[in-house]
Order: C-alpha cells, then structure tokens, then sequence
C-alpha cells in the first residue's frame, strides 16, 4: 500500500478544512499539510449557503448581545465558555476574509454592510447578496492555492482513521480515480467534512453530505454529540428542497397561510408586525425551530396551502419590489424562476421546512480537540458545542471560519507535545485491515439488499419517526427499523466491481455513513425525554432543565445501538430563561 | 404531474474494461419539471447501479455536474428535460479527457485556474486589527460579477480556441484574473501580466464569444477577455513608445 507521510492531514475541504489548511501553512511553512477531500474544495456544500456570517462589528452591536442571542437560540444547550470564545474570535475571522478578496456586499459609505437574520436582536449578519458561503468558500480556496505546502488529495474518499498508542496517527483513504487505497500517516488529523443531511429525503443538502466525516470519528470511538438536534430551515422550494434564505425574511420576506393571515403571530412570535418593515427577533426573524414548528401546527390545523408537492405555506416577497429583491437576493429569484417556474416579485412562494443542518456531530471540546488525542473536528460535523438545540442562522458560516482556525492551532499544539511517531508497524496492519474491509465489499457474493433500496427506506423512516415532531413510540419504531438496516447492509450488492470512478462503491460507503448517523438521531432523540429546540416531543412537551440540561453523547457499537451518555452542559453566565420572541421582549 | 419517456442515451466508457466509448441507452420515465441530472439519478437509483458522473447541490451553484447535453454544454441540474426532445444525448464534457463514464480530468483547468494567481495581492499589507478595507459599492460592482464564475468549465467545453490550442488559459482562468485585477484592494496586476498577458494567455482567444452564451451564471468572460486586450496593448504601447510614462 502506498504511504503518504504528511504532518497533519485533514478532511474535508470546504469551509473549516480550507480555514484549518491556510492557518497551518501561516503558523508553519515547513508544516507538510494533505487536504483530502472525496470532491474538489469548490464543490463542497459550504458554496450552497446563501444568507451570510455573523460577527459584531457595528458600534449599536456588541459581544454581550450576540453571546445572549446564540444562547437563548439554542435553548441553552450551548456550551457557553464555547459561544464566548466563538463571538470574539467571529469579527476578525470576517475582517481576514475580507483581507483576502470576500466580496462582502458594502454600504454606501463603503464599510461591511450587514442584514438582519432570525432569532438576532441586532443586525449583525455580513453578506455578499445572497451567495455567502459560496464567496467564502471560492475565497478560502482561492487564497489556499497562495500555499504550495498545502498539497490537496482532491477525490479521495477517507475511509478509516488509524490509531496506536492511544493517538489518532492517520488515516487510509480510497483514490477514487484509481480505486487505490492509499495510507496517510500523520501526527495529527482534523475532520472537516461536513453534515448528514441526506440522511433525509428532504433536504437542502447536497448528494455529497452523508455523515462521512462523523461516522469515519464515531467509528473510531470517538462520541457524536446531541446527534438528535436536526434543523429543519422553514423555507425550502417545496419540489426540490432547495434552499430560500432567511435573508428573504430579512429583507422584509412575509410568511402566510392559505387564509393570507400571518400566522407566526399565533405561535408566540406576534403581535404582527407592518409588512416590509421587518422587526428583529420576532413575527418572521423568529429563529428557524420555532417557525418550523408553528408550520407543522398550521399543517395539522388545515391551514396550509395544498400543493401538487404536498402541504405548504407561503413567502411573500412582493413588496420588496424587483430592485430590492434583485440587488439583495438575486439567487432567490433565479432559483425559484428556474426550479419553480415562478417569480417572487410577480407571486408569493410556496414553502415548506426542509432538513438543513445538524447541531449534532462529533464530540470536541472549546479547543476543537476530540477525545482521541491528535484528532480534531470542525464545522458541521463537529459539536464544540455553539449551536445548543437549535442554531441561529448566519452562525455557522462563522464557526467553519473561527474552529476550522482553533483546530489548525491545536494540531499545532498537539505536534509540539506528541512524542515521536508511533509504532509504524502496527498502523501499517490498521491500514491493511481497513483495506482488507473494503476489498470484502468487493468480494461479497452478490447480496440481496440495493443502496436505493436500503437508502430509501432510511430517509423515510427519519422523516416518519424523527422529524419536527417526534414521540417515544415514533423514536423506537425508527430505532428498531435503523438497526434492521444496519443489519440488511451487510447484505448489499456491488455491482461495480472495477476501480476508477466507482460510484458504486462510493455510494455504498456513504451508505454505511448515513445509517451509523442516523442511529445516533434516533436513539439519542428516543432517549431525551424532553423538548428543547429542534428536538419536540408530542409526549414531553416541555424542557425539562433538571434531567435533560445535557449532551448527549453516542458511542459506536459495531452491532448493536449506539450506547447513551451524557454530560453537563458549560454555563458560564447565563442561567436557562424563556425564549422569547413575542413583540414585548427586551 | 405529467410524465414522459425519455430516451437517455448516456455515453459510457470504463478504462479498466472498454477499448472505446459506446452510448448506452436506458428508458427514464421522467416527470415534465425534472432536470436531466434527475433522470441520471433514476437511471443509477433504478437500472444501472455501474453509471458514474459528479453531481451535489442540484442547484447551479457547486459547479459538479457539468456535461454535453444534446452537443450543448450545460449543468445537468440546470437543463430542463421539457426543453429537450424524448430523445436526449448526454456525453462528458468536450474539450477534457474523459475518466469515467461522464466524469472528465480536469487537473488541467485546475492548474492553469492556480497559475494566474486566483487571489488578492494587497497593495499594502494591513493588520487584521486595523479593519476592514474601505470599498464603495461602485468599486464592488467593478469586478463582482466576474466573482460569480463556478468553476464549471462550461466555457471550457465550449471554447473553439481551447479544443485547438490546449496551451489556452481558457476563459475563466483569464476572467478570474480580471476580477483580481480590477478590485480596488489589490495591487498584484504586474504579477498576473506575466501569465495573462502571455502568448497561451489573452492573445489565444479569437473572439468567439462562445464561453460567454454557455456561462450557466453570466460570468460574461467574454468581456472580461477584451478588457484584458484593451488592458494588455495600452500596457504594450506604453512600455514600447512611451518608457518614461509608469505603467
């Protein structure tokens, strides 16, 4: 097996990969950096996220209020040493990224411009129109090629993390032009690869988010963190999942029902306020848990919208008029013009929430560092944890910038403190083990059980037990299915069995991914026996702070269930209050 | 919702068990609004699970699923089978080797994308605690749209110069230098000259335009190309009849 030798290598090249790239070639040029990623860094889901990053830099702005916003967003199940690091380090990650060309959309004076967004009490959101995340993304890796130490391993597919002397020691990953299996050995590795939306049937998630990175750490015994917090973002293109942004509310963006009453205002986020002169923190700049929420209760109230697409509400945008709407959210209208066939400045839009992010992901400590010594993670498939039971939106754009940065430094750290490499011969036998894993998939007579097959009958039963709502008898009946596919995957089929390009393969392995994911959701939603945030239970409607202030923490067991921890929640200075969105709120 | 049959004739090619290219046809029952990326995923969901081809976001911006639909190129996720006739020819994208089935190495755009350096070169150096750098809207607008490029080398494949001269930088390579060129942050035009200005830079392109019609985001690089002429020959003059006048 070939041998790549590197100092740190990292996977997954969008946002926080590219961020933890750059910071370890600055602080280090002699540092060897592989950045693996299974797509080219510009295809990475980072490009799809519209909105914008928030970082306080307006002098009516300040630390204290976005801490205070991201904590009650989450219903405090943040991490709140975490959130406060987080909001200090959010202003220079965003000045950086202007230093290295971000087109961040500008006031007439020439400074940032900045937006309003959910659940922020403050308008605080830097943007470049409605393409955020693909201008950083296209900066990151743009200013990344200004590095020759950061050599990419563009399709690569990781495949198992390897580990001796109690240290994360590398990895083995497919080539996916060759369909060889190449072994990296590194003295600190940093996981940044992104969400497993596609564990959904409905999602704004791209094909290439299936829970690798989290699944490559929870495998290895790492724990996955609050795995039951899904994010459903309340306006997706009911057709295609695809994203509208919370900038279209923003911007002055109404949501109505069938009757075309603004109902938000029955839910706790009134009284209605005057259209086109959206009010921070209330009506639709609630946070996206809450808005999802009161659209499952207009749903069972009969109150939406039926649809050739199913069941859904709508965003009106009219008022806006077609220079607003084309100067602030031009990629909104192309994308419902072109995916929907209708304009938001002639028509309201139907709508409907759409599974969009994880909070959940694997275990990091304030420092991005996992539990396996010399392993970091950072970005959605991490859990510092910032995000609690429900992230504000326009945060995580940041996050990729202010952890994928923590956890380059502390690889650093780790390099300088580690001692010497470990035992080359034992990683080398790891390293064939994971191929030898990989050559059976190959091997296997031809099984009865399909990808599609088994993919499908994945999405539906999340989508059917662990939604926007979720009961215990829903929760069991989604674990018992989960872990009966877990069990019919070992029967799937390849019928690809050559080397170059193998999708097949690939989709199999993402497969693999998205079922051990999906388990942790389940179980960890199963057993947290209370509502808070994304995670609502028709038979435990409220928060309970005595038993459930926690994370949950799912290890990996190969088959059964994942088994459940959990461990107190970081308050530093915010006791667990009210969320309050109504109108009277401070 | 209405449902047609499509005939998808997708080319085929494995290099571990082809000799050659051969069109494979399979018979996609495909609903009225559906994109031809949505009947590749039915073709690999349901008849063929060997077909390989790059797709994610499924909404034009992750640049992936670039390819040759009906000799056109074009984002998969973006054409729109109602446009099409039943009969539809998917090919990997001109103008690049061919991997696998639909997928192309592109190592080549990648590296002529990393040789006009694709990134701010301050004029000067500036502290990230001294804030962010002043630019109006005016001055964004200059080279905005220019940022929007994708990377999916549409223009690429569409590019006449690029078939004949693979030297050819190639439109959004020299675009993405423009947009540098022409933010009021950057001072790093002189660096960027020494690969644009070349010969297998801005003076390949013969003026065709054809990279523009097929941009899937308006980059428009046609125009970035002629200002980079314009740019170049005032450059040229300047230092050859004029050498006391500062560029």
């Amino acid at each position: 097996m070939e041998i790549v030798q590197t100092d740190v290598a990292i996977v997954g090249a969008g946002g926080a990969g590219l961020r933890a790239a750059i910071a370890l070639a600055e602080a280090d040029p002699k540092l060897r950096i592989a950045l693996i990623s299974k797509v080219y860094p510009m295809r990475s889901h980072t490009c799809a996220a519209e909105g914008g990053a928030a970082g306080v830099i307006k002098s009516d702005d300040s630390l204290d209020l976005h801490f205070n916003d991201t904590v009650g967003g989450g219903d405090w199940l943040c991490d709140q040493d975490a959130v406060e690091y987080f909001i200090n380090e959010a202003p220079k990650e965003l000045i950086q990224l202007e230093h290295w060309g971000c087109p961040w959309s500008r006031e007439p004076n020439g400074s940032v411009a900045v937006r309003p967004f959910g659940g922020m009490k403050i308008k605080r959101t830097w943007f470049a129109a409605d393409k955020s995340g693909f201008h950083i993304l296209h900066t990151l890796f743009q200013t990344s090629l200004k590095y020759p130490t950061i050599q990419r391993f563009d399709e690569y597919y990781a495949l198992d993390l390897l580990d001796d002397d109690g240290r994360c020691q590398g990895l083995t990953a497919l080539e996916m032009r060759s369909g060889q299996i190449k072994h990296f050995q590194a003295k600190a590795v940093i996981i940044a690869a992104g969400g497993a939306g596609r564990m959904f049937p409905f999602t704004t998630n791209g094909a290439i988010k299936t829970g690798d990175g989290m699944a490559l750490a929870y495998r290895a015994g790492v724990p996955l963190k609050d795995m039951e917090f899904v994010q459903y973002h309340p306006t997706g293109l009911p057709n295609t999942g695809i994203l509208l942004t919370e900038g279209c509310r923003g911007e002055g963006g109404i949501l109505v029902n069938k009757h075309g009453r603004r109902y938000l205002q029955d839910y706790g986020m009134g009284p209605e306020t005057p259209v086109g002169q959206p009010v921070l923190k209330t009506m639709e700049l609630g946070p996206r848990d809450r808005l999802s929420q009161a659209f499952w209760h207009e749903q069972q109230k009969g109150n939406t919208v039926s649809t050739k697409w199913g069941d859904c509400v709508l965003l009106d945008m009219r008022h806006l008029g077609e220079k607003k709407i084309n100067e602030r959210l031009p990629f909104v209208r192309d994308l419902s013009i072109s995916y929907l066939g209708m304009d938001p400045v002639k028509e309201p839009i139907p709508i409907r929430p759409v599974v969009h992010y994880c909070m959940g992901g694997i275990h990091t400590d304030i420092k991005a560092a996992t539990p396996l010594p010399g392993l970091f993670a950072a970005g959605e498939c991490a859990c510092v944890s910032i995000n609690g039971a429900n992230r504000l939106g326009s945060n995580s754009l940041t996050e990729l910038l202010v952890f994928g940065r923590r956890a380059a430094m502390s690889a650093i750290e780790h390099l300088q403190a580690a001692p010497g490499s470990g035992n080359t011969a034992a990683l080398a036998a790891k390293a064939e083990a994971s191929q030898a894993r990989i050559r059976a998939l190959f091997d296997k007579s031809k099984g009865a059980e399909t990808i599609s097959g088994i993919r499908g009958e994945m999405m539906h039963t999340l989508e059917e037990g662990a939604g926007i709502y979720r009961s215990g008898d829903s929760l069991a009946n989604t674990c018992d299915k989960l872990a009966e596919l877990r069990q019919r995957y070992d029967n799937i089929s390849l019928n690809d069995k050559t080397g170059v390009y193998n999708t097949d393969l690939l989709q199999a392995l993402e497969l693999g991914s998205m079922l051990d994911c999906a388990e942790a959701v389940a179980v960890g939603g199963r057993d947290r026996k209370e509502s808070r945030g994304a995670h609502q239970r028709l038979d435990f409607t409220a928060r309970d702070d005595d038993n459930f202030l926690k994370h949950s923490l799912a290890y990996f067991r190969p088959k059964e269930p994942p088994r459940i921890e959990y461990l107190d929640v970081v308050i530093t200075k915010s006791k667990p209050g009210v969320r309050d969105y109504s109108g009277a709120h401070k | 919702m209405s449902e047609r049959q499509i005939q998808l004739e997708v080319l085929r090619y494995n290099p571990e068990t082809d000799t050659e290219p051969r069109f494979q046809t399979y018979s996609v029952p495909c609903l009225n609004e559906w994109v031809v990326l949505d009947a590749l995923n039915y073709v690999k969901d349901n008849l063929d699970t060997t077909l390989s081809y790059r797709w994610s976001c499924h909404m034009a911006v992750c640049g992936s699923c670039g390819m040759m639909i009906n000799g056109e190129p074009k984002l998969a996720c973006k054409a729109f089978i109602h446009e099409y006739p039943d009969k539809i020819r998917v090919e990997p994208l001109a103008n690049f080797p061919i991997e696998r089935d639909l997928v192309t190495v592109i190592e080549d755009f990648i590296a002529k994308f990393a040789s006009i350096k694709p990134y701010l070169i301050p004029k000067e150096d500036k502290p990230v605690s001294a804030g962010e750098y002043q630019q109006s809207p005016a001055e964004l607008l200059k080279y905005k749209q220019y940022t929007l490029c994708i990377n999916c080398m549409l223009c690429y494949a569409a590019c006449p110069q690029y078939g004949l001269v693979p030297e050819f930088l190639g439109p959004a390579a020299i675009s993405m230098a423009h947009r540098y060129n022409q933010d009021s942050r950057d001072g790093g035009r002189d660096q960027r000259q020494e690969v644009i200005a070349s010969h297998e830079g801005v003076w390949e392109c013969s003026f065709v335009g054809a990279c523009s019609e097929v941009c899937p985001k308006h980059v428009d690089p046609a125009s970035a190309l002629q200002q980079v002429k314009v740019a170049s020959t005032i450059d040229w003059y300047k230092e050859h009849l004029m050498p006391w006048v500062k560029k």
